[in-house]
């Protein structure tokens, strides 16, 4: 859409960031109100905040006005500079997954031709941040928690590339644009009424990637690093105010656009996969303008709900049990997955 | 002996579990019907300012005083861990029970407060004084701007003593007290 309108290059850039620097923080802003103060509420069997605005939605602004007003803390033996700077590490991270994530078919902001190898580059970017911050932190909790998240990280890094190497054999490209197009146009042994969202042929890879979204992100049954209870918030410790508003915000802007990532590789992104239906010209080009993003936003929703359903749902594994599904359980079975892909990719 | 294996995976088990709670606290009235209404009807807590739960029981709120009953004998000042009653009094002449008796000496309360910033709700005062003097009262409203607010002296003590209930029952198989006295009888 904004490629088509012919501007030139600065003004082009200018409306992709003023868009990202919208989209980003709504979304991430959607997925605490919906799931952190109400989905988890109901959960509980409880309402959450009700008192700021209509059924408490203005509450996550009343939330970040108090951080804002709170002291920038630096402990007094960190590194002064290194100390500053994780949340802005993590944040970017954040915020450069979402470049090549299309919405539309012309609404992404690049459409890389290695697109989803970009995804992963940039989201492991996250991990320095982490480490960054609980080293200069100068805590040992806050240690402690660096040095897990580093090593969970790194372990389900693995299984997420493995899972996502499936889609893209089976899809012939990186390129997330061509993925869903791909999707939108297959057929699954010559029927093609549904397209072939690839949630149906790479099960597998779908339910490994979402635990390794799940161990990515720390959410709980992964949240060995920030565990309150036996390393009191872990890297996150020593942080407060803005800093922590910063942490807070980009852990859900990351669940939004892993999810968002998730819906695209598996369950058709933007487009609705049929092959009665083309996205990518006429009539239905038109209509995907303005239906694509909402669309996407269902999907990532529909999935960052199940994250999050998890998450309120299931106590935390111990670090060697952690460790263990990612080595010995998820990896496996991620190699037969590509192994299996790419038999039937050569054979059918 | 291991654990036998259950029908359905912990996992899914978990998150049925949740998801039914979710269900009956959004649509208390049955699928899409009515959801989530206010104040809250299928959940398990209360919209506290705006709705106040009855305290359970034998609510442990604030420590009242009756002054009357009081001897000063320092005996919770003494038990209390926190040491946030603090006790004053002189002695003085009381009438004589029967006539032509002897003036009594007792002990009058000049000063008897208690510091509900440092009270941990032990309860141990309650439980030692030997004349029926402090109760618990269920009120629990009694928060303050200032900290130094917090600490109640006798008059406030005494007002918390007109809203302490009359004994309640006890549950069945509970441990009964010898002689339960009256609390509105020992004024």
């Amino acid at each position: 859409m904004i490629a088509a309108l012919d501007l030139p290059y600065w003004a082009q850039t200018l409306i992709k960031v003023g868009v990202a620097a919208i989209v980003v923080p709504t979304g991430a802003a959607i997925a605490v109100y919906l799931f952190l103060f109400k989905l988890i509420s109901f959960m509980q069997s409880r309402l959450g905040p009700m008192e700021a605005g209509p059924h408490g939605t203005m509450q996550l602004l009343a939330e970040v006005g108090k951080w804002l007003q709170k002291e920038d803390i630096v402990p007094e033996r960190a590194d002064q500079r290194l100390f500053k700077i994780p949340p802005f590490i993590i944040l970017g991270s954040t915020f450069l997954m979402f470049v090549v994530i299309p919405a539309g078919p012309t609404a992404v902001v690049s459409s890389l031709p290695t697109g989803i190898f970009y995804v992963l580059a940039v989201s492991s970017v996250s991990v320095i941040g982490v480490l960054v911050a609980g080293w200069a932190s100068a805590n040992k909790y806050a240690l402690m928690g660096g040095l897990r998240a580093a090593g969970q990280l790194i372990a389900y890094e693995l299984p997420m590339v493995l899972a996502v190497v499936g889609v893209v054999i089976q899809a012939g490209t990186l390129n997330m644009q061509e993925i869903v197009v791909q999707q939108s146009h297959g057929a699954i042994f010559g029927f093609g009424g549904i397209g072939n969202p690839y949630v149906l042929t790479q099960l597998v890879g779908f339910v490994v990637f979402m635990i390794a979204v799940q161990a990515e992100l720390g959410q709980t049954p992964f949240d060995m690093p920030v565990a309150e209870s036996e390393v009191v918030g872990g890297w996150m410790v020593e942080y407060t105010g803005i800093r922590f508003l910063v942490f807070f915000l980009s852990e859900f802007a990351a669940a939004v656009g892993f999810s968002a990532i998730a819906s695209t590789l598996f369950l058709g992104g933007w487009s609705v996969p049929a092959t009665w239906f083309d996205p990518m010209s006429g009539t239905g080009r038109f209509l995907m303008h303005f239906g694509g993003p909402i669309i996407l936003l269902t999907k990532t929703m529909v999935l960052t709900g199940v994250i999050f359903w998890v998450r309120f749902s299931m106590p935390r594994f111990r670090e060697d049990q952690l460790q263990r599904m990612a080595w010995k359980f998820l990896i496996p079975i991620s190699l037969l997955n590509i192994a299996a892909t790419a038999i039937l990719k050569v054979v059918m | 002996m291991p654990a036998p294996t259950p029908k359905v995976p912990g996992f899914l088990k978990g998150l049925g579990v949740t998801a039914r709670t979710a269900k009956e606290t959004m649509f208390p009235d049955g699928m899409l019907r009515n959801p989530v209404p206010a104040p809250s009807k299928g959940a398990a807590t209360v919209q506290y300012p705006h709705v106040k739960e009855a305290p359970a029981p034998r609510a442990r709120g604030v420590i009242s005083l009756n002054e009357d009953n009081c001897t000063a004998c320092m005996l919770c000042a003494r038990e209390c861990p926190d040491w946030c009653i603090y006790i004053e009094a002189h002695k003085t002449l009381a009438p004589p029970r029967r006539a032509g008796g002897k003036p009594r000496s007792v002990n009058a309360l000049d000063r008897f407060d208690i510091d509900f910033s440092l009270c941990m709700y032990c309860g141990i005062c309650v439980e030692v004084c030997p004349f029926e003097a402090l109760y618990w009262s269920p009120e629990y409203e009694y928060s303050e701007v200032r900290i130094a607010d917090l600490l109640h002296d006798k008059s406030r003590l005494g007002q918390w003593f007109e809203t302490v209930p009359d004994n309640e029952p006890y549950e069945p198989g509970a441990e009964v007290k010898k002689k339960p006295v009256s609390r509105k009888g020992a004024k």
